[in-house]
């Protein structure tokens, strides 16, 4: 235990910078998600084929491969293509499209579990498309997909530890470092974890419970 | 942030250059299928074990069991395959990059599969298990006449699932040095300093691999439900 505290006194500092480098991973990620999300789940409801095609090549190839191996092609293989983005950046892309991929899936599937009755009301009042969505439909949905989001963001969180593979000095990387230093693996690797654990256990998942209820209060559903 | 964009600069696929990696990436490729095929094994019983283990009805046993679930299912798969490679050897338990990585594999989806499996269990009327007693059938029968038959289709989804995602989440084996496919082509790709083939065919294999195996685990599904008569 004493071992234990030193250890932390020395490298204590280190893990602080990378546990914020991941929370701005995490939180940056995490807004792409959505907003990817929100889109593509929206296009792959479409009418249009061409739209409807479009989300559905964009969420089966981000599906279809690895979050690793599309890090990578982000990082090393964009460049040659002639977009450049440096490595803090390409980490929280690569993350956020990637995990985006699956809540573009929770969104189509809240919204097809609206009953069909709202989108007859909707019709029967006459609501524009757009008015019904904003008003009527979404609402709902988010309750829906609200759970499913809780477990995702999680994945996010954890989706973040790789970006440390292209060197973004996040927690993962720290502990990587100190590792190389000192030896003491089982401190440093250990201590990450249970970092990661916090983070999800009492940040990620009790926020998102919050909200949900706040949520089905707001909706009138509690 | 954005550092530029211009049209296609050092764009240059060398057909050639592709033809003479790919065997080496087929290969790997091989080695990539037996990892997620032994981490799925492992992960298969080992899951089972922790979903029995919560239900022996002993609320210690399922308190812990349910907390190292989660402790698992809410860190990194990476963290978790770094921790087992390298705290071994300092306790004196040297293990190969191949085992701790299978560990570490199955250890994780061990956790969701866990979750997986006490749901298909759970979706089992209770009037089933009560039946089963009135019948007065041995636990062997109840369990592989009565109850998994009507457990297994409602988890087979997640299961099939989570085979596809251990097939994804492999190439994070080559962090210790296991020669999987994103191993191999990052070898490659340092060897020839070309990134773009390797990466970009690691890709194309992922996608040619995974998504027929999502389709026909599909229809696999629908097979066995009408194979156990719960569907028509």
């Amino acid at each position: 235990m004493q071992h234990y505290l030193e250890y932390l006194q020395a490298y204590g500092g280190r893990f602080v910078d990378g546990t914020l480098v991941t929370i701005q991973q995490t939180l940056l990620a995490a807004l792409l998600a959505i907003f990817v999300a929100a889109l593509f789940g929206m296009m792959r409801l479409s009418e249009k084929w061409l739209i409807r095609g479009t989300s559905i090549v964009y969420i089966e190839f981000f599906r279809g491969t690895s979050l690793l191996v599309q890090l990578y092609w982000i990082f090393f293989v964009l460049p040659l293509l002639g977009v450049t983005f440096d490595k803090f950046t390409a980490g929280f892309v690569a993350v956020g499209l990637n995990l985006g991929a699956y809540g573009a899936e929770l969104v189509r599937g809240s919204i097809e579990a609206v009953p069909k009755g709202q989108y007859e009301a909707c019709h029967a009042l006459n609501m524009s498309y757009y008015k019904r969505m904003r008003r009527i439909i979404l609402p709902q949905a988010l309750l829906l997909m609200l759970p499913p989001w809780g477990n995702l963001l999680i994945e996010l969180l954890k989706g973040t530890a790789l970006v440390s593979l292209i060197s973004v000095t996040d927690l993962m990387f720290e502990a990587k470092q100190i590792n190389g230093t000192t030896y003491l693996s089982a401190e440093s690797f250990g201590t990450a974890l249970i970092i990661y654990y916090l983070m999800a256990r009492v940040v990620v998942s009790p926020g998102m419970r919050a909200f949900e209820r706040y949520w089905g209060k707001k909706m009138g559903r509690i | 942030m954005f550092e530029g964009f211009e049209l296609f600069p050092k764009f240059d696929w060398k057909w050639s250059f592709a033809f003479e990696i790919l065997p080496r990436l087929l290969w790997a490729t091989l080695n990539t299928l037996l990892a997620a095929g032994t981490g799925y094994a492992i992960a298969l019983i080992i899951g089972l074990l922790f979903a029995l283990a919560q239900r022996t009805g002993i609320r210690a046993i399922t308190l812990i069991v349910r907390e190292i679930v989660e402790f698992i299912r809410s860190t990194p798969l990476v963290v978790q395959i770094f921790f087992i490679f390298y705290v071994g050897p300092q306790f004196g338990i040297r293990l190969s990059p191949w085992t701790s990585g299978m560990i570490a594999i199955g250890l994780h989806y061990a956790a969701y599969l866990s979750e997986v499996y006490r749901a298909g269990l759970e979706s089992v009327p209770r009037g089933q298990w009560e039946a089963c007693k009135a019948l007065n059938l041995s636990m062997t029968r109840t369990y592989f006449r009565v109850i998994i038959p009507q457990a297994l289709p409602p988890a087979l989804p997640g299961m099939g699932n989570y085979l596809v995602g251990i097939f994804k989440d492999t190439p994070m084996l080559m962090v210790i040095g296991v020669t999987e496919l994103m191993h191999a082509a990052t070898a490659l790709g340092s060897t020839y300093y070309r990134y773009l083939e390797p990466y970009t065919m690691v890709g194309i294999l992922f996608l040619l691999i995974s998504l027929p195996t999502a389709f026909g685990l599909r229809r696999f599904e629908s097979f066995v439900a009408k194979a156990l008569g719960m569907r028509k």
